[in-house]
């Protein structure tokens, strides 16, 4: 009996997945980097006014945090993909890889043009003249004398850049492409510390190997060993091949299941990947997606279906502010996906995902609290705790209108505080999602909004335009519908924040699917 | 005095003013090198005579003026192809770190295209006039001693065969015994190929031994331009007179401790 756990069996399994995704875009953004940094670097030693440009617009690049240059990088080539669909008929997928290397490329570019201009202008004035007066030509003195000895210091950009690379490459997870980092950002959403910690060793053993590689080929150069080199530059091929090999021998999946970043999405891909493989098909899930990116993958036909909630759509899509009920609420959803982006909503899951307020059940009884408007005339007295956004959404604005809300005081915190927090009764009221399993663990109740201030959240199941005809599908996506109610769908979530080797998507999507079964 | 068509070095009516605007570096300089003489060329710190050498390469360009090599306007020549054939020792010497001996002697040959074979030979024959010998050729600079280190400067500059030397403060950096074995050794080269050589210096003595003439520079102009032994009569400018008087006295003062010995 192996005493491996089962969360880094689980882990291993997905390495040359997860690994072979960042090897190459890494090395991509690198490359690329490189061919554009390096020559641009050289150029502005010779130019002043080149050079402060472009160490300013790095520099610049540098100070935007990673993960907002990836996400800015979507939107842009959507659009630019949009023009040449427009101009020349041709379009590419601004999904993934593409936004995530040129993000990464820009990003890998501060340390090469640094490092190779302050050691191009660094040389000793003597060497340079010198250059000169034995009748070099400029670009003689370059490749014969100012470069090699500039070398050191150019290796030391092109190492730290690539250590910058394979680190930021973990953020590249929500823009579609499969990395490293699907381990953290899947790790912190299902308490799995084992995959945190997994993606976090991985990264940082990669990029302290091709450092090594590249220090490696760098003393190699300065000491005149072709031995050091080649075997630097060996190494560095063995490196991207041993990663690129499993994902370029194994086929295709049939399916794209997409899924936003926070369990309950992890889990209802991964239930819609086992049924579909149940039907004799092969799926890939492309998890931890931003909300925006994800819709609009599917609306590209870069994934096939995800999980939607429809009070996102209604607001962030549809840019309705407008109270309607549940039922409206869906239909002019369903009718708009299909209208503007050829979207099937192909059913409802059965339970909503909504924002609520809820306190201790025990709590609210005493109190004698069922209803917003019984809060609200026990406001005054009482405390509310919100995580970070949530006194700046339009919920929260819809329900203190609507019901007249006026709490004592107002909080804002981490969400993973606020359960404790209200549990041991430092605040009283908190803003909870209506299937955290969290509400049932801690014993909360969710207080009835029944003027429907907050907009409907109805989990949908959405499948890309070119999908829209496909039986297989269809009929593998059928028993779902309806068949999770908001009790399941928290246990599940309760099963999955718990970790342990029963927490994981996977485990937890075929304990619902016996449920689902059971019924 | 030669005239200018048969000259090696010759520049007429220069002015070099830099862009920064500030007063000039060279200021109406006329003067003309013949051919295998060795030339000294003496003045104080930013009195021009550095950039009196970079014109005649191109590394500068006069403001006003024309500087000619060999009778032939140098602002008609490719400046890569003119600093090929003439012999350029720089004060910092600057040998290439990353090369070796033989490949620090051997380049300017190499930039021109000589095969490697020929190369080896010229780089062992400098290496033997030199007087340091081919156990050096596959030494780094960093490994060599500052007289060996000035020894090679000289060596690269010589390799392609040039006529002309241009040398500034050379020995500059070296001490006493050593700085005046390797002039004595240069100016025996000097003698034996044949050359033209322009060779800046702040030390009197040195040039008042070592070069055929004596050019005075101050503040960008020339102020004496002579044998050693016309700078010497009296009745010369007070600032020839200023900068002889050091070396004089030493010399006097030497004489007269020995006489008392």
């Amino acid at each position: 009996m192996s005493a491996l756990d089962p969360r880094i069996a689980d882990a291993l399994a997905r390495l040359p997945d997860y690994l072979s995704g960042h090897v190459l875009v890494s090395i991509a953004a690198l490359v690329l980097g490189l061919t554009i940094s390096f020559p641009l670097a050289v150029l502005a030693a010779d130019r002043p006014w080149l050079r402060s440009i472009l160490l300013s617009a790095t520099s610049i690049v540098q100070t935007i945090p990673g993960l907002a240059l990836l996400a800015l990088f979507y939107p842009l080539l959507l659009a630019l993909a949009a023009l040449s669909a427009e101009a020349f008929g041709w379009s590419f997928s601004a999904f993934g890889f593409l936004p995530a290397m040129l993000a990464l490329a820009l990003y890998s570019m501060l340390p090469v043009v640094r490092n190779t201009i302050t050691g191009l202008l660094g040389l000793d004035t003597s060497i340079t003249e010198a250059c000169l007066g034995v009748g070099m030509t400029r670009g003689q003195a370059l490749r014969m004398v100012e470069l090699p000895l500039a070398l050191p210091m150019i290796m030391g950009g092109v190492r730290t850049a690539a250590v910058w690379v394979i680190g930021t490459a973990t953020l590249s997870t929500p823009i579609g492409q499969t990395s490293l980092g699907n381990y953290i950002f899947t790790g912190l959403q299902t308490q799995n510390w084992v995959f945190v910690l997994f993606g976090c060793a991985a990264a940082a053993l990669l990029a302290i190997v091709v450092d090594q590689l590249l220090a490696l080929m760098e003393t190699g150069a300065q000491m005149r060993s072709r031995a050091r080199v080649t075997f630097g530059a060996l190494g560095l091929v063995l490196v991207v091949a041993a990663a690129l090999a499993p994902t370029l021998a194994r086929p295709r999946a049939d399916y794209v299941i997409g899924a936003k970043p926070f369990a309950e999405q992890y889990i209802l891909a991964a239930l819609i990947g086992q049924r579909l493989e149940n039907a004799g098909q092969s799926a890939s899930l492309k998890e931890g997606l931003g909300s925006a990116v994800v819709f609009t993958a599917l609306a590209n036909n870069e994934i096939d279906v995800y999980v939607e909630y429809t009070g996102t759509l209604w607001a962030n899509q549809m840019g309705r502010t407008d109270a309607e009920p549940r039922a409206v609420v869906l239909s002019e959803v369903t009718r708009w996906l299909k209208d503007t982006y050829g979207i099937t909503m192909a059913g409802t899951l059965g339970f909503e995902n909504s924002y609520a307020l809820a306190m201790l059940d025990t709590r609210a009884n005493a109190m004698g609290i069922r209803t917003m408007e019984d809060l609200a005339r026990h406001a005054p007295e009482l405390s509310i705790a919100g995580d970070y956004e949530f006194f700046g959404r339009p919920e929260w604005t819809a329900l203190r209108d609507a019901y007249g809300l006026r709490f004592r005081e107002e909080r804002a915190m981490q969400a993973e505080f606020m359960y404790p927090a209200v549990a041991s009764g430092d605040v009283d009221v908190i803003s909870a999602y209506t299937s955290d399993g969290r509400v049932a663990k801690f014993g909360l109740t969710t207080i009835a909004d029944d003027k429907q201030a907050i907009p409907p959240y109805d989990a949908i199941l959405l499948i890309a335009p070119k999908r829209a005809d496909d039986r297989v599908l269809r009929d593998a996506l059928k028993p779902l519908t309806g068949a999770i109610d908001i009790k399941l769908m928290r246990e599940a979530n309760l099963r999955a924040s718990d970790g342990g080797d029963s927490g994981t998507p996977a485990a937890v999507a075929r304990w619902m699917w016996q449920r689902i079964q059971g019924r | 005095m030669t005239a200018a068509s048969e000259a090696a070095i010759a520049f007429e009516h220069v002015s070099k003013r830099y862009s920064d605007g500030s007063r000039a570096a060279l200021d109406d300089v006329s003067l003309v090198i013949a051919p295998r003489t060795f030339v000294a060329i003496v003045g104080p710190s930013g009195s021009g005579k550095t950039t009196l050498l970079r014109l005649v390469n191109r590394l500068a360009d006069p403001t006003h003026g024309t500087v000619q090599v060999d009778g032939g306007d140098v602002t008609a020549a490719d400046p890569v192809q003119l600093r090929r054939r003439i012999g350029y020792v720089f004060q910092g010497i600057g040998l290439f770190p990353h090369m070796t001996v033989a490949e620090n002697i051997g380049i300017t040959p190499k930039l021109i295209g000589w095969d490697a074979a020929r190369i080896a030979q010229r780089v062992d024959g400098l290496l033997d006039l030199v007087r340091l010998g081919r156990s050096y050729r596959d030494r780094y600079p960093q490994q060599l001693s500052g007289g060996e280190r000035q020894r090679i400067g000289v060596a690269r500059a010589l390799a392609a065969e040039p006529k002309i030397m241009l040398m500034d403060e050379p020995f500059g950096a070296l001490d006493p015994i050593t700085r005046d074995g390797l002039a004595r050794d240069y100016r025996a080269l000097h003698e034996q190929l044949g050359l033209t050589t322009a060779m800046i210096t702040h030390d009197m003595t040195e040039a008042l031994l070592l070069a055929d003439r004596i050019v005075l520079i101050r503040a960008g102009r020339i102020v004496a331009n002579g044998t050693p032994a016309e700078l010497m009569q009296p009745g010369a400018d007070p600032f020839v007179t200023e900068m002889l008087d050091m070396p004089l006295r030493q010399a006097e003062r030497l004489q007269a401790l020995r006489s008392q010995a």
